[in-house]
């Protein structure tokens, strides 16, 4: 088995200050720790890799120093390390960084292995925006599983994998065919710590590096800045939703039954969008 | 267990171990330099002042890549009352050399630089790790070390502890004493950001040179205690030390004396509209001479603060922290070239060498010092700070006084304060400690 866990280097945020004259956030200086979800991500990776046997590849895409992000995560025990790095993703938006990583995960595939799963963080909390998962794992064509708290099982013959995916007011019990793509809530595994043999190995390991075309990427302006359609215009704190998620009881009903009170449900509280599908369905 | 043998195991990445541990990887020792923090540096805290002559001992051409704040042209030493400074102050063009004898570093940063440096040479560096036991053969020669990760022992044929002033590690494992609260002082200090322009304008600096202040007086409450102003590139660190004992019988706390220094009116204006990003404490070993424990064993050997290797007079740590690691391990690698064991006998190598160099040679020459000062806390911290202000300001302030009679007021008030017998015994005791 193979498994590719992407993280991602960032500031510690609760670390961050912002500058007194221009609001801006002061990145100098300012200690880098991994993504946490990325660290729940890896140790599952982990987990399984040590219950069913294989490799776990961690990879990133960042400047050089986000080498010492890699050679933490080999401490924590994983295989091997790649540092997709090149100034051409400078400026990268989540559709140039999982493009960029697509293609990475691609070439890990075709150099050590075509993982079996891939994992990810449910989202960086510097960005916080939870698009690169899902982003990568359409480009790849891999099923994707998200905000995954727990995986519940592995079968590796059936190329099956369970997972407790979290979703507004409940917890979803899924199934899916492998290959897929996981992408991590804060788990329920406590994140190990490295055996002084995974340091020793962590302290000595080369980590590879690639540049853009030793990743296999040969269009560079899909990478970093001019790759990058999102511009940030405003930044501001949305107010909180007041409403809550309705619960329908599913027992000893039919799937019919339960689409039309879903639907029935839905155009109580959106009158607006039944007008709207009721004039679609007339033309 | 891992199976792998190492020839030297150094605990601690300051500079003692680092100094250690680079000496024996470029000589070709199977070095595995153990770290408790996130990284080199990270624990680590000192003004700092750092050496030039002792780290070009270890890397001669440290200048190219090391990350170094200020050459200092400028030392003052202050003498402070509540409301004034006496000073000396010596500032030397001599001091722009090619190759400066002393610069400001920031710990943090030049550590991680000084770790590269030990990866570079061959050691392998593992940080978050703690060693937690000293392991032993049957007849007590320390032959390994466990740490706080699962896997065991890691065998090796010496350990460096340079484990810094705490020194648990060799405290627990009866290789020394618990430090004595009037052997340590506790120094808090902070780092005040300002732009490079506003340093250099406020001290008269230009082109990377720096100044530092290190004052005593009244600003420690009595207590046996120094503050110091240093000016690093883009900051200011700012602190003040007292021993712990004093703090512990006077019941003051570091922060208020700090908070005091910093609105002590000749230092504001020298850091004003600075922002605090940074406040860290630290304990610094000010035994003296007489504190130094034993410094080699079977199998082992310490070296830096857990060495209590510190000269306070001199206000001198890393370099004898430098210095030591860097002979420690120079006697070690003599000792691996005849193929000798590592037992007691043939690491006294690393004492004798000791001795001969400036580090034992300083310490011995104040080794009177700590306990005089101590003793007479009050005396030298407070009484002659006051008097020597108020003599200075007597001497300056023209008021149609006559100056006979201005003399002799500040000859009666250091008599009032100290009785001629005290004058004179603290004179020859201070001269006697100096020699």
């Amino acid at each position: 088995m193979h498994i590719v866990v992407c993280i991602k280097q960032v500031p510690d945020s609760t670390q961050i200050r912002v500058h007194p004259v221009t609001n801006t956030i002061m990145r100098q200086g300012v200690p880098t720790i991994i993504n946490p979800y990325d660290l729940f991500a890896l140790e599952e990776a982990l987990r399984l890799r040590d219950a069913d046997g294989g490799e776990v590849t961690v990879l990133t895409m960042g400047p050089p120093m986000a080498e010492d992000a890699l050679r933490k995560a080999l401490g924590y025990g994983a295989d091997r390390a790649v540092l997709l790095t090149d100034r051409y993703f400078a400026g990268s938006d989540t559709l140039a960084t999982s493009f960029a990583l697509s293609q990475a995960i691609a070439k890990v595939g075709e150099t050590f292995g075509t993982p079996d799963i891939v994992f990810t963080g449910k989202q960086t909390i510097d960005g916080d925006t939870a698009q690169v998962g899902p982003g990568i794992a359409r480009r790849l064509n891999l099923l994707q599983l998200t905000y995954v708290a727990k995986i519940v099982s592995l079968d590796l013959a059936a190329g099956e994998i369970k997972v407790q995916r979290r979703c507004e007011g409940g917890t979803q019990m899924l199934q899916s065919r492998l290959p897929c793509l996981v992408t991590m809530l804060e788990g329920t595994n406590e994140i190990r710590r490295g055996s002084i043999e995974d340091a020793l190995r962590a302290a000595r390991s080369r980590v590879v590096r690639w540049s853009a075309a030793d990743a296999g990427i040969e269009d560079f302006t899909r990478c970093g800045l001019r790759g990058s359609p999102t511009v940030v215009k405003r930044v501001f704190a949305p107010a909180a939703r007041a409403e809550k998620a309705a619960q329908i009881d599913t027992a000893e009903k039919t799937l019919r039954d339960l689409a039309d009170e879903l639907t029935a449900a839905i155009f109580t509280r959106q009158p607006a969008l039944e007008q709207e599908v009721a004039f679609d369905g007339g033309t | 267990m891992i199976e792998e043998e190492f020839d030297a195991i150094v605990i601690g990445a300051g500079m003692s171990g680092n100094a250690a541990a680079y000496t024996m990887a470029s000589q070709g020792l199977k070095v595995l330099q153990l770290e408790r923090g996130e990284y080199p540096g990270s624990k680590n805290v000192q003004g700092a002042i750092m050496y030039a002559n002792m780290l070009e001992e270890i890397i001669p051409d440290f200048r190219d890549d090391a990350p170094l704040e200020r050459h200092l042209v400028e030392q003052r030493l202050w003498v402070m009352d509540d409301t004034s400074h006496t000073g000396i102050h010596y500032r030397s063009d001599d001091f722009n050399e090619a190759k400066p004898n002393r610069y400001t570093i920031i710990r943090t940063q030049f550590d991680k630089w000084f770790s590269r440096k030990v990866r570079e040479a061959g050691a392998t560096v593992l940080c978050e790790t703690t060693v937690t036991e000293l392991v032993r053969d049957a007849k007590g020669k320390v032959i390994g070390v466990r740490t706080d990760r699962a896997g065991g022992a890691i065998y090796t044929d010496v350990v460096v502890l340079a484990e810094g002033v705490g020194g648990l590690l060799g405290t627990r494992g009866g290789l020394r004493k618990m430090l004595k609260p009037e052997a340590v002082a506790l120094a808090v200090k902070e780092m005040h950001f300002l732009p490079e322009e506003v340093i250099e304008q406020r001290f008269g600096l230009k082109g990377g040179e720096g100044c530092v202040i290190e004052a005593v007086g009244t600003i420690s409450r009595g207590m046996t205690g120094l503050g110091f102003l240093y000016t690093n590139k883009e900051s200011i660190s700012l602190g003040i030390g007292c021993l712990v004992s004093d703090f512990a019988a006077m019941r003051e706390s570091p922060y208020a004396l700090l908070d005091a220094l910093k609105s002590h009116p000749s230092i504001r204006p020298l850091i004003a509209g600075s922002e605090v990003k940074e406040y860290a404490a630290h304990l610094i070993p000010e035994g003296g001479f007489k504190a130094i424990p034993q410094l080699f064993g079977d199998g082992w050997v310490v070296v830096g603060d857990a060495a209590q290797l510190n000269n306070a007079v001199h206000r001198e740590g890393s370099n004898l922290a430098m210095t030591s690691g860097r002979i420690a391990a120079e006697a070690i690698v003599q000792v691996k070239s005849r193929n000798d064991p590592m037992t007691k006998l043939n690491l006294a190598l690393y004492k004798t060498m000791l001795d001969e160099s400036f580090v034992v040679k300083d310490l011995r020459k104040y080794k009177d010092m700590p306990a005089l000062l101590h003793n007479n806390a009050g005396n030298f911290f407070t009484t002659y700070p006051r008097l020597m202000s108020e003599a200075a300001q007597n001497f300056m302030r023209v008021d149609g006084t006559p100056k006979i009679e201005k003399e002799k007021a500040t000859t009666a008030a250091f008599i009032k304060a100290r009785s001629r017998l005290g004058l004179v015994s603290d004179a020859v005791r201070l001269a006697l400690a100096w020699r």
